[in-house]
Parts: C-alpha cells; structure tokens; sequence
C-alpha cells in the first residue's frame, strides 16, 4: 500500500512546507497552466465531480456537486470560497499537518477553487490555537505565492484575479460547523444558521460562500495534476474515491496520521499503526472523530475505512479520525468526559441541544461516580434520540451519538457502574468517589 | 468613547495591529477584524482584557459594546478577568485522556498547588481549563503553553517546560 500519495506527498523532503519542495512533486503546474489557458470553469467544477473527491471534514459531501451550486457568471470579488481549517473534531489532527508540512497545496487547492467557482477573494479559517506554527507556515506560503506573482491581481497579465487571506478563530469547537464559522468570520459568536438558506446562495457577508475542508482542497491540484480517474481509482470505488487522511490515536504503538487509498482494511491500518500498544487488546474504535457511533473491537476489525464500509459496521467515516482503545477503557468514563466536552461546546441557540448536552453529561457523571440508577440508562437513550435532528446544527447529533452509541455497545459496563457502584474493567477499577 | 479616545487608550501598535486585519476584509466589514482585536489587546494587556479596553475596541471598529462583550464571552481564548502571565492549556479530551492526559494535568496542579482555572499567587501561570481538543491527537498527551504545542508529555518534560517559565 502506497502511503502519502496527495496531501502528505511533501513529507519525503527534509523541509516539506517550502515552495522549492512544492515544486519538485510537480506544484503549482496546475495552477500556472489554468493561468495560462483559462480554460471554462466548468471543466474544472466536472473533472472534480469525477474524481470523486468528498468533504473530508466529516460530511462527505461531492466537492464538484457543491462547487456546481455556485452562481455562474463573470468572476466576482463579492462571490468567496472559504476554507475550513478549524480542525477541531476530538481525535482529529490531519489537516494541521496539511497547515504546516505542505502549506502550497492548500493555497494552490484555493486558487484553483476560487477560479472554477468565479471568486475572486477567498479566506483560509484557523482556529485561534493554530495561530503559532500552522498559522506561521500557511502565511508564509502565502507570502511566497503572492512573491512568485501567483495570487493578486491580474495575475501574470491574464486577467484574474484571487486574493487569498488567512484568518484565526479564538477557541470554540462550534465554528468547525460551516456557518457558524461564517458568523465567526463576520466577527460574531459562531452560532450556526439555519439552512436554507445555504451558504452558497448565503454566505459569509450575505454573499454567496463555499465552504470546503483543508484536506479537500490540498487534494485538488494532485486530482487535476494527476487526472480524476488516476485519483479515483486509487480508492474502493466511485463513491469512495482516492485517498484519505486517517489520524490514528489513543491505544497504538505508532500514533499518527496515515494518508492511505479509501477502503483499506482497517486491519491494515491498525497494523500501519503498529497494533495494540503493550500488548493490549482491542476493544473499541471510535473511527471517525468523537462525534460518530463507537464500534466493538469484533465490528471494526473486519470493516473497510471507507464511507461505505464504516457505515455497514454501524457507523460513520467522519473526519477520519481514529480514536482506538484497549481492554482497560472504561467505557463510562470516557462517555463521561465526552458529553462533557458537548456540554460546553454546544452554542446554546437550541432549546434540545444547551439543555439536553448538560442532562446527558449529569446523567453520564452520575453513573460514573456511583450515584445511577438503572432507568437512567434508557432514559439516556431516549433523550439523545429527543436531540438528535431536532438542532439547528449537527452538534446536537454529534452530542447524542455517543451516548446511544456506547450504551448499546457496552451496556453491560453502564449496568454494572450502576449495581455495583464501581468500576467493571482496568486495573484502577476503583472510582473516583469511593477513593476519595 | 470616541475613535481618537480610544485610539489613545489602545496604543499604536495594537491599532496597527487591528488595521492589518481589517486590510484583510472587505470595505464595510471591519467588524470581521473584532476577534483578531481582542487578542491584540490582550496580548498587549497582561492576558485578559477589560472592560475599558473592551470598549475601547467597540469605539474604534465603530460597534456597540455589546458585539464585543459577548465575542470576549464567547471565545474560549479570549479572557475577561486577570489571569496569570503564562496561559498553559492541557489537553484532557479523549486522544489525551487515553494517553494518561489526566495524570499530566493532576501533576502540574499539585507541582503549582492550584486548580484548573486558577492562576498562581506570584502571577506566574494560569492554568486553564480546556474542554475542546487542540488537534494534536497522534502526538498526545499534550499541552499549549502561550500558543505553543508541547506534545508526547511526560511528567519530567512538563516540569522543564514549567520551570523555564518567567
């Protein structure tokens, strides 16, 4: 299996974020040919379509097909392509290595997208934490295009024009939700808006906004450098073309992020991971970022990392995220600690979502501290299942995944926090309030 | 508070700082460089920001107060009272967690003999309390110490980090 094939290609080279290392795999030949032959937009927006490329910050969505709901006409500085690097998914760290190992992919990616989509002004959104090293690499990347004369106006004589800039969040998880991070952008409490309108008929300042994951765009100018049927074929099948970053971490020997074709095993990839750490069992993987349903060691080991083959095995790709844990997880505890971090992440605008967040984690920290009852744990289902589809935003669905999710797999472990007041797995199976 | 008022109460280079973000935005909507202030002012203002200095900020991108009160409310890294000069931020989400996390940020509490969410008596650290993830996953456990990644921690790496501290 071919490791680092698109996004991570630059890792090879000794300093992979530097211009001279961009341009030995070939960068911004894509760039500087679009330049030259100006070719229809549309070409580009179909050639993306076929390809395969989806979101790959969670959603999955065809990048072309939502490139393609951009209005046509003359190219426009009041039209804007946003890109997505808030990376703030728990478990989630592959496009901070885009931000600071191969910064030119991202802006090349950029420039390409603000022409196929006739915008003139695009932004790159960080979140505030990145504000030291992959915020530092991406400006400076951006510095060295804009020397290169690859961005600005009338860009080598030929009439376009894409301005791109760089800007920093200040810590909140929710501006990883594309309008929330909009609002944030206009200067506001990234508090997410309701759809329709979308962004790309309603966007950031009122006009029409894509907005498009790190990963997504870095994989752009390999696609049409290399051809859409050489990336597509790298991966399973059509709906599941090319590549994908995973970030594997928690209970593994080598931690990391692993930029493999889609539909691997994930066998293969735990092995890429080097298995189990200690020599542990597997007992549970998270594999799309904390927000999708966790999957029993017996169901992700025969499962393809694929969109296709995690839904099969009960749960979600995601932001690709691979969160892995061994035989001395307690399962409660970890649930604990994650409707936790919903509870405060969650925005407050919708009723289900500020109230349900704080219920669900009392409840969860009840259990774990020994002072559950047994009802709780249907009630716990009900509720996140009361959440769920009934938000503004998908943070009410992230919260509420799991909840359900590590209660079906792992119930047993809940009823026995509840019975015996203490902890069923690990070697301190003592909890925190008895110790005390 | 009126522009030049509040140019003088912010300074120089923080309002040059505002004004390379506000370049970045289309005319009209230097309201988008409100974030970007704040964390001006509080890098410029000993790690929080005031009330005063909160509206000094609305005064000079022309806002109500209230749009920058509830930003400053909002943000995690945006600070309203005093803390100390260091902001170290460890990572207890769940790659962390899983990655012994929790004994990190138990050891820097009983070494600096404070809470999460308190500041040294001397001023020295502020140890804040972190929900989210910082994406740093593979490399956990982890902290930010003042905007920087620290990452595959053990107790004696924290204690050198700390230690170096001003």
């Amino acid at each position: 299996m071919e490791l680092n094939q698109v996004c991570y290609e630059t890792l090879r080279f000794d300093k992979p974020w530097t211009l001279e290392n961009y341009r030995r795999i070939g960068g911004y030949q894509v760039w500087e040919r679009i330049l030259r032959e100006q070719p229809d937009p549309v070409s580009i927006v179909e050639e993306i379509k076929k390809s395969g490329l989806r979101g790959r910050g969670g959603a999955g969505f065809p990048t072309g097909v939502k490139w393609s709901f951009m209005p046509k006409g003359d190219p426009s500085p009041y039209k804007h392509l946003v890109c997505n690097s808030d990376e703030s998914e728990p478990g989630t760290c592959k496009d901070r290595d885009i931000l600071r190992f191969n910064p030119h992919a991202l802006v090349e990616g950029m420039a390409i997208a603000c022409y196929a989509m006739r915008s003139e002004l695009g932004y790159n959104y960080l979140r505030g934490e990145f504000m030291d090293e992959p915020y530092g690499r991406f400006s400076q990347a951006l510095k060295e295009a804009y020397n290169e004369g690859l961005l600005g106006k009338n860009i080598r004589k030929s009439g376009i024009n894409v301005d791109l800039h760089a800007v920093l969040g200040a810590g909140a998880y929710i501006c990883g939700e594309e309008t929330g991070l909009l609002e944030s952008l206009e200067g506001k409490k990234g508090m997410p808006r309701f759809k329709p309108p979308f962004p790309a008929q309603y966007g950031v300042w009122g006009r029409p906004t894509t907005v498009n994951n790190t990963e997504t765009l870095a994989s752009v100018p390999t696609i049409l450098r290399r051809g859409s049927g050489w990336f597509m074929k790298i991966g399973k099948d059509e709906k599941n073309g090319g590549t994908k970053i995973f970030s594997v971490s928690g209970h593994v020997s080598k931690p990391g992020n692993y930029e493999v074709p889609l539909g691997v095993p994930f066998a293969e990839l735990f092995e890429l991971a080097g298995g189990m750490r200690l020599g542990k069992k597997l007992k549970a993987v998270i594999p799309g970022g904390s927000s999708v349903p966790v999957l029993p060691a017996e169901r992700i080991m025969t499962a393809t990392m694929d969109y296709d083959g995690i839904q099969k095995a009960g749960s979600m790709l995601g932001s690709g995220a691979v969160i892995v844990m061994d035989e001395d997880t307690c399962m409660v505890r970890v649930l604990e600690r994650l409707s936790r971090f919903y509870y405060a992440e969650s925005c407050g605008q919708c009723t289900p979502c500020r109230e349900g967040t704080g219920w669900m984690y009392r409840a969860v920290s009840r259990i774990e501290n020994g002072r559950g009852h047994m009802e709780d744990l249907d009630k716990l289902v009900d509720i996140s299942h009361h959440i769920e589809g009934h938000t503004i935003c998908a943070l009410g669905d992230a919260a509420s995944m799991p909840v359900w999710s590590f209660i079906k797999h792992f119930r047993d472990e809940f009823e026995y926090h509840v019975r015996e007041r203490r902890c069923l797995v690990g070697p301190g199976a003592v909890h925190r309030e008895l110790a005390a | 508070m009126n522009t030049e008022e509040a140019r003088a109460r912010l300074g120089q280079s923080v309002c040059d700082e505002i004004d390379s973000w506000i370049a970045k935005f289309p005319e009209k909507h230097s309201r988008s460089a409100s974030i970007a202030a704040l964390r001006a002012v509080q890098h410029a203002e000993g790690g929080y920001l005031s009330v005063e200095s909160m509206d000094a900020v609305a005064a000079y991108l022309d806002l109500e107060p209230i749009a920058i009160y509830e930003i400053a409310s909002f943000y995690s890294m945006l600070e309203t009272s005093p803390v100390g000069r260091h902001s170290v931020s460890v990572c207890t989400n769940i790659s962390c967690m899983l990655c012994g996390g929790e004994a990190i940020l138990s050891h820097i509490e009983r070494k600096l003999n404070i809470k999460v969410g308190e500041s040294t008596p001397d001023g020295r650290i502020f140890l804040k309390r972190e929900e989210e993830c910082l994406a740093a996953c593979t490399q956990a456990p982890m902290m930010m110490v003042d905007h920087v990644y620290y990452t595959n921690l053990t107790t004696e790496k924290v204690d050198q980090i700390l230690d170096n501290l001003e």
